[in-house]
């Protein structure tokens, strides 16, 4: 009924022709995981990073296509990144080495 | 994209992971979680046994300068440690460190001060200890290791892979998890003092301790710059910054377990405090100068009563009397 279609609605948005604009992702950080673990973006998108754990994380990334580093946060708080160039990006925390994800961004 | 998406994809994502079962591993005081094992080495009792310096580990004929053993520094009866705030005979260059206990290492998923391992037979492979060339060698020419390892390691033979995965092996028996908090946890309720149980509760709450140093080994396996300071004769050490270069994490180490924590003193990467007392007024203090610190170390405001519970609990995680260690008798 109506979870279903927010759940599509960022790969809906990613569809050609139905994404003029730029999109906005969510990543939650929670249980120190990174949900989704996964994400497919476009350049000119935006990742809200949300931290969903009742202590610090700090969002950041070491890989050639977008180095970056959101600093420490707490739980509560979002910060955004937005996507330059086409690429891989593996996000890491800082503050807890086992969490991880990828971000693939295309043109 | 319209930004009221938002919200809503953060209420189905709650509502998606709000569902009710035990808590994760990591929040759970109560039970080890499960321990990391790599294929190919399952700890076997033959494994163990060789590993367990008994031959390899305590065995000062294999290291490199030759009268040092893994033992030297990591010694039993110092909480597998030195007792020296860092160890000696730190190589020109390098940051001088404290030596790590290594109580529950087996459990850790990152090794080292500044996480540079991950895995407990590459670390062994990569010590000083084994620097040299002709290990193999040296252990072949002892005669009673080939039935050893042919136990241990059926076919592989003696080889720095078999030699690393035996010490892994007996790392990995090295265990903390009878202590009187433990039997609290599991139900004994004397077997700690009220002290100790509001210590925990501090530990919990108003100290916010466990911000850091959570779940069965009171570690999150994270680095944070605590506000320590320097001593004047120690180089400036990067930590993880060396390698993680963005703000946070210069300076910053890795969170160590509490357990034994009444064993292994000095404490900290750089051994600046002697006593647990001089650790709670650090963090009560909210750290030295040093920053970028954590946000979480900032002052505490403890009571006098309150850094009594503190370290009343901190006393709970030190097995009272442990079983004595005895020494192998070293293969000819
Ligand atoms: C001269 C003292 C010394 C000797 C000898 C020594 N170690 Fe260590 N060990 C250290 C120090 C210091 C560290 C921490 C180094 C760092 O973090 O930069 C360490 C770290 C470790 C760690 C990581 C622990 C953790 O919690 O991250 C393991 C495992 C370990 N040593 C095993 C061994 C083994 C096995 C041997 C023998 C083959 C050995 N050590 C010999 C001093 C020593
Ligand atoms: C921000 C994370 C964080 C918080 C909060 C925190 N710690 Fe720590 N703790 C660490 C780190 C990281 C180290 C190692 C620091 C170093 O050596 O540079 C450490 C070291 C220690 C040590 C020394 C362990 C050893 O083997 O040398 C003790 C004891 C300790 N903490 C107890 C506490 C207590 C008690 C509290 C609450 C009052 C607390 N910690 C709060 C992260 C934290
Ligand atoms: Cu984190």
């Amino acid at each position: 009924m109506f979870e279903p279609i927010l759940r599509l609605a960022p790969f809906l948005a990613a569809l050609p022709g139905l994404a003029a604009h730029a999109a906005d992702h969510q990543v939650r950080q929670h249980d120190k995981r990174f949900e989704p673990p996964q994400l497919r973006a476009k350049v000119g998108d935006v990742v809200h990073f949300l931290n969903d754990d009742p202590f610090y994380h700090n969002i950041y990334s070491l890989s050639e296509t977008q180095p970056f580093d959101l600093g420490s946060y707490p739980q509560g708080e979002s910060r955004p990144l937005k996507l330059e160039r086409p690429g891989v990006i593996e996000v890491e925390c800082a503050l807890h080495p086992r969490m991880r994800m990828t971000i693939v961004v295309e043109e | 994209m319209s930004p009221r998406i938002l919200p809503a994809i953060t209420l189905v994502a709650s509502v998606a992971f709000a569902e009710s079962g035990p808590p994760p591993w990591s929040e759970r005081y109560d039970l080890p979680p499960p321990m990391p094992i790599p294929e190919g080495n399952e700890p076997t009792p033959a494994r163990i046994e060789l590993g367990r310096a008994l031959f390899l580990f305590f065995d000062p004929r294999l290291s490199g300068p030759d009268w040092i053993s893994c033992a030297s520094c990591h010694n039993p009866a110092l909480g597998w440690s030195d007792g020296l705030p860092v160890a000696f005979g730190t190589r020109p260059g390098e940051p001088p460190r404290a030596t790590p206990t290594l109580f529950n290492v087996g459990y850790a998923t990152v090794l080292m001060w500044d996480g540079r391992r991950r895995d407990l037979e590459h670390e062994a492979l990569t010590s000083r200890n084994f620097e040299v060339a002709d290990v193999v060698r040296r252990v072949a020419a002892i005669e009673g290791y080939a039935p050893l390892f042919e136990a241990a390691y059926p076919g592989e033979g003696i080889t720095r892979q078999t030699i690393a995965k035996a010490i892994a092996a007996f790392e990995r028996s090295i265990v903390s998890h009878d202590t009187p908090f433990d039997r609290w946890q599991r139900g004994e309720a004397d077997a700690v003092s009220a002290a100790a149980k509001r210590g925990f509760a501090l530990f919990r709450g108003k100290a916010n301790c466990d911000a850091c140093h959570h779940g069965y080994n009171f570690t999150d396996d994270g680095f944070h710059n605590i506000g320590l300071i320097t001593p004047e004769r120690f180089p400036q050490d990067p930590g993880r910054g060396k390698w993680v270069p963005i703000a946070s994490q210069a300076g910053a180490f890795r969170t160590p377990t509490l357990r034994e924590i009444g064993r292994t003193a000095p404490y900290m990467h750089n051994g600046i405090y002697a006593t647990l007392e001089e650790v709670v007024e650090h963090y009560d203090r909210g750290g030295d100068v040093h920053p970028p610190r954590h946000p979480n170390i900032r002052p505490l405001g403890l009571t006098d009563r309150e850094k009594a519970d503190l370290l009343a609990f901190l006393h709970s995680l030190t097995t009272p009397d442990h079983e004595p260690f005895s020494l192998p008798n070293l293969p000819r």
